[in-house]
């Protein structure tokens, strides 16, 4: 492995986050919609035991939903790499594969973070509950964890598809039901027998229960709970995206 | 120690062989040259021997590594400027180097020292700083070579390396390979299916054809075999008079492509006017006439019967490309 190739690899997605200005803006203004029109519509009609505000309720889970996202999309750097004939130009270099996995994870789950970071203070300014100090610590640990894991995923699925144009679909039909079953939006506890065990089976549950525990003060499993599973979910995706990663060809 | 020796190599694309059995030996030093059409199978070997497209069958060594068992080690030893684009549009000229100099171990110093080095060596100091998007297509180029050989590698690839590009363009980027091979000491292995590139630059070709070398040796040489001139003569229904001149003995060869008769003829200025005048005798008109020494198109012709340009228009071959180009 190679400490300089991973960072290089880091570099390069920060230099590309920070040049591609609309993308940034994007990616806050569409979570912040979804924050601002479901927490002042549903608002003003839901009532969430324990929570003072719906917005109160809601602001972890569509930080969560930033991150889910933009950590999963980050795998179409792959797809472009290999469409401008970029990939090439990694795989032919003589360090590992997994060495490239990593750098790429990192690129993915630092500009996810950051994304997580500004809508979650976006979320203070419009009035929603914010951590202490050491909440919002902890809320950095859930952001990683859970972008670890699904840049992981979106690298996995790059390594297998060859069309950036089809990327965002496939993952659309695969990130839409895992956000919309992870009680980001509504309370699992609440939900009929049928939609809470699919809820439990999803991993994205674990981080909005984790994030909502750290930033709000209340959540459904216990905060460690939440932590193991989804650090065994992410680790689970960092081994499958660096094993199909290890066998892809340019 | 040889510096690419390859072993009955070949890779399958779902049942189309695109390299059969090559057996390929590179002396150190060397600038050889793969010489063939579209779809020959050239950057399929290639890709082979950079340790990024495993063979089906056979084996290669490069640089004294094997490229299925050590690839990490091929990998260091090489440089390669692919057929197609391999730039990052988004970095600069400059940032793309200091990516390569980084995952080829390159320290900070040397890293710097280098890239001022290429970047002047190919005319680019004035563009480094600007993003890659903006530059024209021989200016990738020119960036992609200078990018290939920073790290000092011992063997260079160049896939098709002037491919698309306008003939100032390609004259420059022939400069910079043979100062490459001279002055650095660097082993070239060349592809392309410019007659021209081969002959001028490359001590050896060997030419390639359906994924099989035909013929290989030094350019002279395999002109030479040919024996006298090129005459090519247009006439309607060449057929009838290639018969004809067959029995003639100052005719070594005859091949016909299209409409077009290739002949290879001992003293060829002399024996264009008693060639025409035996087909005005048969009421023949010959619309052009064409009569210079042999080039490797002409070996190629000899070798496959039928010239190296005109596949590129074929509709077959376009199929074959596009199938090449989303196997990739």
């Amino acid at each position: 492995m190679s400490a300089q190739a991973i960072y290089v690899l880091w570099l390069r997605d920060m230099k590309w986050f920070l040049r591609a200005k609309a993308r940034i803006i994007s990616t806050i203004v569409m979570p912040f919609l979804w924050l601002a029109i479901l927490g002042m519509g549903l608002g003003a009609v839901t009532q969430i035991p324990g929570f003072g505000n719906y917005i109160d309720f809601l602001a972890p889970g569509i930080v969560g939903m930033a991150i889910l996202f933009s950590a999963t999309m980050s795998g179409v750097s792959v797809l472009w790499d290999k469409q401008f004939g970029f990939l090439k130009e990694i795989l032919v270099a003589p360090v590992s594969r997994i060495s490239i996995m990593l750098g790429k994870t990192f690129g993915g789950t630092t500009t996810s973070i950051i994304q997580g970071v500004m809508l979650l203070l976006v979320a203070g300014l419009i009035g929603a509950k914010m951590p202490g100090p050491a909440g919002f610590l902890l809320a950095l640990l859930f952001m990683i964890v859970l972008a670890i894991g699904f840049v992981g995923l979106g690298l996995a699925i790059a390594s297998r598809i060859e069309d950036p144009v089809a990327f965002p679909l496939v993952i659309n039909f695969l990130i839409m039901p895992l956000f919309f079953l992870s009680g980001a939006i509504f309370p699992i506890s609440m939900a009929p027998e049928w939609l809470r065990s699919i809820s439990y089976i999803n991993p994205v549950t674990y981080g909005v229960d984790g994030l909502r525990g750290v930033i709000s003060g209340i959540s459904e499993f216990p905060i460690w709970l939440d932590l193991v599973i989804l650090g065994i979910f992410s680790l689970a995706m960092v081994l499958l995206g660096a094993y199909l990663f290890k066998r892809m060809s340019a | 120690m040889r510096a690419i020796v390859t072993n009955g190599i070949t890779r399958e694309f779902n049942g189309l062989t695109a390299v059969d059995h090559v057996d390929l030996q590179i002396e150190k030093g060397e600038l050889f040259g793969l010489l063939g059409p579209n779809g020959a199978g050239k950057t399929t070997l290639i890709h082979m021997l950079c340790t990024i497209l495993p063979p089906t069958e056979g084996t290669a060594k490069v640089a004294g590594f094997d490229v299925g068992k050590k690839p990490d080690s091929v990998r260091a030893s090489i440089g390669i400027v692919f057929q197609d684009p391999s730039l990052d549009n988004r970095l600069t000229g400059k940032e793309n180097l200091d990516f390569h100099g980084r995952v080829y171990g390159m320290s900070k110093t040397r890293r710097e020292k280098r890239i001022d080095e290429v970047l002047k060596l190919v005319g680019l100091e004035d563009r480094a700083n600007a993003l890659v998007q903006t530059y024209s297509s021989g200016m990738r180029r020119r960036l992609e070579i200078a990018r290939s050989f920073m790290h000092h590698p011992k063997i260079m690839f160049l896939d098709e390396p002037t491919l698309g590009l306008d003939p100032q363009t390609r004259r420059k980027i022939w400069e910079y390979i043979q100062m490459l091979n001279k002055q650095e000491k660097i082993t070239i292995l060349l592809t392309t299916h410019y007659m021209d590139e081969a002959d001028y630059l490359c001590g050896r070709v060997g030419i390639i054809d359906h994924g099989r070398i035909i013929v290989l040796d030094k350019p002279k040489k395999l002109k030479d075999q040919l024996e006298g001139d090129i005459v090519s003569l247009e006439v309607p229904q060449p057929k009838k008079y290639a018969e004809i001149f067959r029995g003639r003995k100052y005719v070594k060869e005859v091949k016909i492509v299209g409409d077009y008769l290739y002949l290879t003829v001992t003293g060829g200025e002399k024996a264009v006017p008693k060639l025409i005048d035996i087909i005005a005798r048969r009421g023949g008109k010959v619309r052009s006439v064409g009569c210079r020494s042999p080039t490797l198109e002409d070996v190629f012709i000899r070798y496959t019967g039928r010239g190296i340009r005109e596949e590129e228009g074929g509709i077959k071959e376009q199929m074959r490309a596009h199938v090449r180009a989303h196997m990739r």
